[in-house]
């Protein structure tokens, strides 16, 4: 500690911080250059540089006008640099994207893209910076996961905007969270990990991929169970069932009171 | 009374043992009479007249829901248990399998899944309880919109308020028992209202919950009120209700042949108590089909009470559906200044919670309004006569654009408290539906006011029209000179009867009182008198049925002769009666 | 009671009622009884009967469909076989049940009232009404209620009357009284103070609900939210003051961008982390859980009134009934950079209460 003290107050002691500080500074950018570089000419781990070429054709022909030429975003639609494989299997394996207009929301609607077209996106996307990967096969089966368990987690975790038996609900000014019966394992993984429209992001931190399996496990349990009582009535819970009382019900009763009071011919 | 003025002679008493029945039953029939007094209950009861309208069936309808309500509850009491005591699941129900619950929704779910029949009886529990409060709405609509409650069944009436107020009582206890997410926190929202209750509103809380919310002591208390005091009240309050209907004798329709001072139907026996008694099967009947059909409660889907969860749908069952609305209608804030303030105390200040506070006072009014609408209306009109006659809600059309308005209001709060599903199932934005609704809440009733009033008071012109010129008969005949005119047909006289045969007083003005002087009260009173009967279609003179009677004879050769016949119908029917 | 009226005769009804000459025209009386096809043609009686019949049949058919229904299907998972299989079958038994049910109840109340309509006399019966009370007997009911109350000498005696009201003024105030232990307010003070905290204390660790496993900074991405509660609410061994506790100390954690936020009072700069930030999960409107968090225009809804707070506005009320933002918890990471309270909350969390004051 002392020698230290002692040389810095050596003449040369500026010059040669200095030249170890530019030293120091020019290596750590060429470092971080050949870095970048690395990583855009790497491939996004289990894609094919013919998808991500293929897939950068059909991302400018069909998407650049809202993402921008490079897909940095524009007023119309967010940047996707960085929201990975997951984000765009997710949103154009479900029909979202394209967006149909603009509105509080994009809406499901059939997909644009064949699996193989969404696959080349996403490896173009995926090429432009490091995000949520497809889910791996191994996390989307649901006879490993533990659907009590899964339903604990959905309960904190997701019920409260689509509903305690995955209906769907409303969220502010004209958006919802879509019902989740017959949505695709691997779609509704994905989802988690990259948080389409205004859904948080429960990344691997927060909900490890055991635990999104589990959540799965849940949700296919769930529809494949039907209900035992009869017609769910939408799953909706009170507003549906009084619907009904008021509505068949009362038709019922009026019907037999009518009969019950009039003439007999 | 006069028979009780007569001594009660040593023939009768040996009397009493001379009559010898012969069959079996006869010999059941007459120990039980010379016990209980069977032969005055049959005197009175046996031929009793009931008159007979689809629209008298919904108190029946009331009265067999709950019946079913508590027998299917005695069912699930043999296998629920309230504890709040924390148990691991392992039933039937695979998602939640080794999830930590309380006992209650453990042995509710045991009830689901376990027991054979279970599922069954707790829909029907569930869907006779939805039914029963219905029922008693519809009920007390009927007697609000054809004057029922009028002078001497305004006690009636109230009772018939007090039962429906325990309705909604046993239904949100009942609702709470299973102790799952969704009734939890329908528990929080009654909480949280009783917080904001001056005063004493946070003691309210902490005795109901045994102390802070939720505790572990609330289930087994709301069970003590969902299955003994609630019902038991219920149950004293129908015997009541009751008591007063075989007081009073039903009301009838106004018709041919019924007055004040008489009751038209079907006895008793075998008749009524046949309809009456097979209406219950059939009540019964239908929510059996509907249980076995329609699921209801799924109580698996929302996982055991925890205060962190909650789910999108948070709804209660439809009849606290407008308190939730009205809750939901009210802004908490008026742009930027918040409508909750403080009360500067030594102390350190008393919160004054307006957003809860201020949406009860419509709910209030509404329920006391109820209450005491009777008086209300009897105060107005001046009216202290009995009514056995019902009113056809045209021929009051003040009171029924009243009542109009008010379940346009109450449907207004109703639909606020679905205003998630709305935009969800209507593609709306929920925020855009919260602002037009506390618009609506304002003009809705207004315009279900006027609307109502102008349908009726055009109804009772046309019962004019029909009583003078008769029915359109939708021929269309020309007549030699080319004119075109459509044949009428005219009404029968049983018809003309029900047509013509009501009041429809005109506005009374202020009338002084002992000391010779007009009150501001009275003043009042006038003014609300003249709005009641202001707007009024008379009903046909003698005069001007006379007058048209001739000029259809003169003027319409068709329907002259139908005239002329009905005209000496009536004259033969009066001679045949003077 | 009366007759039989059939309006033919008119009989009943006897015109000058007093109706007569108010209206158009006089009471016409009953109309006359139409005879039912049942009534004229025996043939029709017959098959009104049949009918009936077949009805009370049908409810025997249903019956026995609810009976099959209950004991040819099992009723344990074993019997049942998979689980799917189970909830297949459930739903068949709960459908048996609930069709037969109706059948056999449906049968009895539809065959009971046709036979009613068709083959039961349908002459409608005119019972006079009586007045509720004679005037006579009325001066004798008052008169008697006099002297009752005359030979109890309440009114001479005003020392006894007063005295008795004041007894049973208070007599049911011990019935009161002893509702008092209903609040158990677990070893606390009888008084709404217990109200003010919460368990969230300086350090205390967030964990994740419901696993239990503190959270450090990086857990959290941008757009991430995480329901959390104290990691001290495990060392409570009451099931029913966890519940209390947790009710309170539920906490929604986001992580925004920093710029994002719009507003810092002062007092509040270090009150966040990184973009991370904490609220009270329980709506200052009645209490529910607000926990629909929007990550694009950081609104936080509550699903049962709808209140939505803005998280970039230090969750101020943007839309709905409620009153007051959301509680803010002020956080920071510990040495082992898990994220942890600095402090409990500043103001008592939840639905107003009376007491609440100036906080």
């Amino acid at each position: 500690m002392k020698a230290l003290t002692q040389k810095r107050r050596h003449p040369f002691a500026f010059v040669a911080l200095l030249l170890l500080g530019l030293l120091l500074t020019g290596g750590l950018y060429a470092a971080a250059t050949t870095v970048n570089e690395a990583q855009a000419s790497n491939l996004p781990e289990g894609y094919t540089s013919e998808q991500v070429e293929e897939g950068e054709r059909l991302f400018v022909a069909n998407c650049a006008t809202c993402h921008g030429m490079n897909a940095e975003g524009t007023d119309a639609g967010p940047s996707l640099v960085g929201v990975g494989a997951a984000s765009v299997d997710f949103q154009v394996g479900t029909g979202r994207m394209p967006m149909q207009m603009q509105g509080p929301q994009a809406q499901q609607k059939p997909p644009q893209f064949n699996e193989e077209q969404t696959a080349q996106l996403a490896a173009y996307v995926a090429s432009l910076g490091t995000g949520p990967a497809v889910p791996e096969d191994e996390y989307l089966d649901v006879d490993q996961g533990d659907p009590s368990r899964g339903g604990e987690l959905f309960r904190i975790n997701c019920a409260m905007c689509h509903n305690a038996a995955g209906a769907g609900g409303a969220l502010t000014e004209g958006k919802f969270a879509p019902s989740l019966h017959g949505v695709e394992e691997r779609h509704i993984y994905e989802a988690m990990t990259t948080g389409p429209q205004n859904m948080p992001v429960f990344n691997d931190a927060n909900i490890p991929p055991e635990d999104k399996r589990d959540i799965i496990a849940f949700l296919k349990t769930y529809e494949n169970q039907g209900t035992p009582g009869g017609f769910s009535l939408g799953f909706l819970g009170p507003v549906s069932e009084g619907l009904l009382i008021w509505t068949l019900g009362l038709a019922l009763l009026i019907g037999s009171m009518v009969w019950l009071t009039s003439r007999s011919s | 009374m006069s028979a009780a003025d007569k001594n009660y002679t040593e023939a009768q008493y040996l009397e009493a043992d001379q009559y010898q029945p012969r069959t079996r039953t006869g010999r059941i029939a007459n120990y039980v009479d010379q016990r209980v007094g069977g032969t005055g209950i049959v005197r009175e009861f046996g031929r009793k007249v009931f008159p007979d309208h689809w629209s008298f069936m919904f108190g029946e309808v009331a009265l067999y829901s709950f019946i079913i309500v508590v027998l299917s509850g005695a069912f699930l009491t043999f296998w629920f248990d309230p504890s709040m005591a924390t148990t691991r699941y392992s039933g039937s129900y695979a998602p939640l399998q080794g999830v930590d619950m309380s006992t209650a929704y453990a042995t509710a779910l045991e009830l689901s899944f376990d027991v054979r029949g279970g599922l069954f009886m707790r829909q029907l529990h569930h869907w006779g309880a939805l039914l029963f409060i219905l029922a008693m709405s519809v009920h007390m609509l009927r007697v609000f919109f054809t004057g029922a409650f009028r002078k001497p069944r305004e006690l009636n009436w109230v009772v018939g308020c007090a039962l429906l107020i325990l309705g909604l009582g046993a239904g949100f206890t009942g609702y709470s028992l299973p102790d799952e997410v969704l009734s939890g926190n329908g528990l929080r929202i009654i909480d949280g209202m009783m917080k904001a209750i001056p005063v004493v509103g946070t003691y309210l809380s902490f005795f109901l919950f045994g102390g802070e919310f939720p505790g572990d002591e609330v289930i087994p208390r709301l069970y003590t009120l969902h299955i003994f005091i609630i019902p038991g009240m219920i149950l004293i309050l129908i015997a009541i209700h009751l008591f007063m209907v075989v007081v009073h004798k039903h009301t009838q329709y106004p018709g041919p042949g019924r007055t004040e001072r008489n009751v038209v139907g079907y006895p008793v026996g075998p008749v009524y108590a046949a309809k009456a008694g097979g209406f219950f099967f059939i009540v019964l009947g239908i929510l059996c089909l509907i249980s076995g059909t329609f699921q209801i409660n799924a109580l698996w889907n929302y996982g055991p009470y925890d205060p962190s969860p909650v789910q999108a749908g948070a709804q209660p069952d439809w009849y606290i559906g407008p308190f939730e609305g009205v809750l939901r209608l009210m802004p908490g804030w008026l742009g930027p200044i918040p409508l909750e303030f403080v009360i500067p105390t030594p102390w350190g200040g008393n919160s004054v919670a307006t957003p809860v506070l201020v949406p009860m006072i419509p709910i209030a009014v509404m329920f006391l309004g109820m209450f005491i609408w009777p008086w209300i209306e009897a105060w107005i009109t001046g009216d202290k006569k009995e009514h056995h006659l019902l009113d056809r809600p045209r021929n009051a059309p003040t009171r029924t654009a009243v009542g109009a308005a008010t379940v346009t209001f109450y449907c207004i709060m109703w639909g606020m408290g679905s205003n998630d599903l709305i935009a969800t199932h209507f593609q709306l934005s929920l925020n855009d539906i919260t602002y037009w609704s506390r618009v609506l809440i304002f003009v809705g009733p207004v315009i279900a006011y006027i609307l109502t009033k102008r349908i009726c008071l055009a109804l009772q012109r046309k019962d004019r029209e029909i009583a003078l010129h008769g029915h359109e008969a939708g021929i269309i005949e020309v007549s030699p000179d080319g004119g075109f005119h459509e044949r009428h047909k005219l009404p029968s006289e049983y018809e003309l009867w029900t047509l013509v045969s009501y009041e429809a007083p005109a506005p009374s003005g202020p009338r002084p009182n002992a000391k010779g002087k007009v009150t501001r009260v009275e003043k009042f009173r006038a003014a609300l008198n003249r709005m009641f009967f202001e707007d009024r279609v008379e009903p046909v003179s003698r005069q001007e049925y006379l007058e048209a009677l001739e000029h259809n004879g003169h003027h319409d050769g068709a329907t002259g002769l139908e005239a002329a016949q009905s005209q000496e119908q009536i004259t033969a029917g009066h001679s045949g009666r003077h | 009671m009366a007759e039989h009226g059939n309006g033919e005769s008119g009989a009943v009804v006897t015109a000058g009622e007093g109706e007569s000459g108010t209206y158009a025209i006089d009471s016409p009386g009953l109309p006359p009884h139409r005879p039912r096809l049942s009534d004229v043609d025996e043939k029709a009686a017959k098959r009104s009967e049949r009918q009936v019949a077949t009805l009370f049949i049908i409810s025997i058919i249903g019956t026995i469909v609810f009976m099959v229904g209950y004991f040819a299907i099992g009723r344990t998972s074993e019997e049942f076989g998979e689980y799917f299989d189970h909830m297949q079958w459930l739903r068949i038994q709960n459908t048996l049940l609930g069709v037969g049910s109706a059948f056999a109840m449906l049968g009895i109340g539809l065959g009971v009232v046709h036979w009613a309509k068709t083959l039961m006399p349908d002459h409608e019966i005119v019972e006079p009404r009586k007045p509720l009370r004679a005037e006579a007997e009325r001066a004798e009911a008052a008169q008697m209620m006099g002297e009752i109350v005359e030979e109890t000498q309440i009114k001479r005696r005003p020392l006894l009357r007063n005295t008795l009201i004041a007894a049973a003024l208070l007599a049911p105030l011990p019935a009161v009284v002893m509702f008092r232990d209903l609040d158990r307010a677990y070893g606390e003070e009888f008084s709404p103070e217990r109200m003010r905290h919460t368990i969230w204390d300086e350090g205390v660790r967030l964990v994740r609900d419901p696993t239990g496993t503190p959270i450090r900074a990086s857990d959290l991405t941008v757009g991430s939210a995480m329901h959390v509660i104290p990691e001290n609410l495990r060392e409570i061994s009451s099931h029913g003051e966890r519940l209390s506790e947790k009710a309170k100390a539920v906490v929604l954690l986001m992580r925004m961008n920093p710029e994002d936020f719009e507003h810092t009072s002062p007092g509040r700069e270090d009150w966040t982390y990184q973009g991370i930030i904490a609220c009270s999960k329980v709506c200052t409107h009645v209490g529910c859980p607000v926990a629909l968090y929007e990550r694009h225009t950081h609104h936080l809804l509550c699903p049962c009134h709808q209140s939505t707070f803005d998280a970039a506005q230090e969750f101020k009320v943007v839309f709905g009934p409620a009153g007051r933002p959301l509680p803010q918890l002020p956080i920071t990471v510990d040495d082992e950079g898990f994220l942890v309270a600095r402090s409990d909350f500043t103001e008592p969390v939840g639905p107003t209460y009376w007491e609440r004051g100036n906080a």
